[in-house]
């Protein structure tokens, strides 16, 4: 049972990740990174590494995103570009 | 099964490094190839039927690899550093050129 | 055009990857198909688990904290390092741009003073994990990012708070010299460095594990000042108004 689950979410992470690679707006891009993250901390309990779990959630999840956001709004017509 | 799809989230990371031409899109899929990798690090530790190593009473030996883990704890933080470092120089380059597209910094515009 | 070379290019380097992963002669054993037996692990599995072992090599309940701090504890002080030079490259990157980032919206009433609430549980939960980090999931790393992120709520919340903090910078090199402080004495007691000189004391307990919480409560001062560094000097920049 925890193994389908892992595959579900593996799958998921990979539909996020080609979503984030390829959407047209930057900002939309960040925010599936970030759900990437989130779905990968998931990942890391089911294979039972709560420490990297904690680790990731903090800092893949939290101050990535907000790295990449504040970096976007330097650029006010960031939202619209390819 | 699994560790298949985490190699495969690697190469989307890859074929967004090589296919985008925006330095953030850039970034991002820098972030997604080494999301990749560290999942399958973790995943070659993992052993079915295992538990977490943490020493709790009662619950001595059968525990799943801790030494991808403490690898991979170390990987993530230097991830940041790299991102950190990676989104100042792009803040930079717009600065200087007002955009982030590769094409238009070189002044090309063929497709 | 480029993006089929892109497709192309990953998809043959991917099949090559996926038939030859777990071939014949791969080091890889299936998912969920290895023994710990036959690994390096199980010497530091061992070493802290075995009950017929008077003195065990490190106290800590948790495995990867004793992998992480104290066999490995060098590659952990060059880590730290690591980012350190990173804090020091945003900064230096930084200084070409002076204006402080101005936000559409101004922060309220209700977020100024919710903020003054909210950090301090913020702020002791990050303690809390950098503290118990031989004991529990956590640790040194996501316990100094959680005191960064405290930082963040309060640079995001009062558009009046300083960002470049000089205190940070002394806490950062305190704690800094503290861990080769610590190393150092470990090699005039023990003979190498980041020796494990203190008593080891009983499994699961909150004094235990020797050296291990010492540094561990170093590192994570480090880190949460580095990253309070590295986000501080990311408010730093001009919107284009």
């Amino acid at each position: 049972m925890i193994e389908i689950i892992g595959v579900i979410t593996g799958a998921l992470i990979i539909v996020f990740g080609i979503l984030a690679v390829e959407s047209k707006k930057l900002i939309n891009s960040v925010v599936y990174l970030s759900l990437l993250s989130l779905l990968s901390v998931l990942s890391f309990i089911i294979m039972k590494a709560p420490d990297v779990a904690i680790t990731e959630a903090v800092i893949g999840s939290g101050l990535v995103t907000f790295l990449f956001i504040i970096t976007l709004m330097q650029d006010k017509k960031a939202g619209d570009k390819k | 099964m699994s560790q298949y799809l985490y190699i495969a989230l690697m190469f989307v990371g890859i074929y967004g490094l090589l296919s985008q031409k925006n330095i953030l899109k850039m970034i991002i899929s820098l972030n997604i190839m080494e999301l990749g990798l560290n999942l399958f690090i973790i995943s070659t530790g993992y052993i079915k039927e295992a538990k977490a190593p943490i020493i709790l009473f009662g619950n001595e030996g059968n525990y799943v690899d801790p030494l991808p883990q403490a690898i991979v704890l170390t990987a993530i933080v230097i991830g940041l550093g790299v991102t950190a470092v990676a989104l100042m120089l792009a803040r930079n380059i717009y600065k200087t050129y007002g955009t982030y597209e590769i094409d238009e910094i070189r002044g090309e515009n063929d497709d | 055009m480029k993006k089929i070379i892109a497709i192309l290019l990953t998809v043959a380097v991917a099949l090559f990857v996926f038939t030859n992963l777990y071939s014949g002669d791969s080091d890889f054993k299936a998912f969920g198909e290895k023994s710990l037996e036959e690994t390096v692990s199980k010497e530091f599995v061992n070493k802290t688990v075995d009950p017929q072992r008077v003195q065990p090599e490190t106290g800590s309940a948790n495995i990867v904290t004793s992998i992480v701090v104290n066999y490995r504890g060098f590659d952990t002080m060059g880590e730290v390092t690591v980012l350190f030079v990173s804090a020091l490259g945003v900064a230096l990157l930084g200084g070409v741009l002076r204006k402080k980032v101005t936000f559409r919206y101004k922060p309220g009433f209700i977020i100024n003073q919710g903020m003054k609430i909210i950090v301090g549980i913020i702020l002791i939960s990050g303690i809390y994990i950098f503290v118990h980090g031989h004991l529990t999931p956590g640790g040194g790393f996501p316990g100094g990012a959680m005191i960064g992120s405290a930082f963040l709520l309060m640079y995001l919340s009062d558009d009046k708070f300083r960002t470049r903090i000089a205190a940070f910078k002394v806490l950062e090199g305190l704690a800094g010299s503290l861990i080769m402080i610590v190393g150092l004495v470990g090699l005039s007691t023990g003979g190498y460095f980041l020796y494990n000189f203190l008593p080891n004391g009983e499994i699961g307990q909150l004094l235990s594990a020797g050296i291990v919480p010492v540094l561990y409560v170093l590192v994570g001062l480090k880190v949460g000042s580095e990253v309070s560094n590295i986000l501080g000097d990311f408010f730093i920049g001009e919107v284009e108004e």
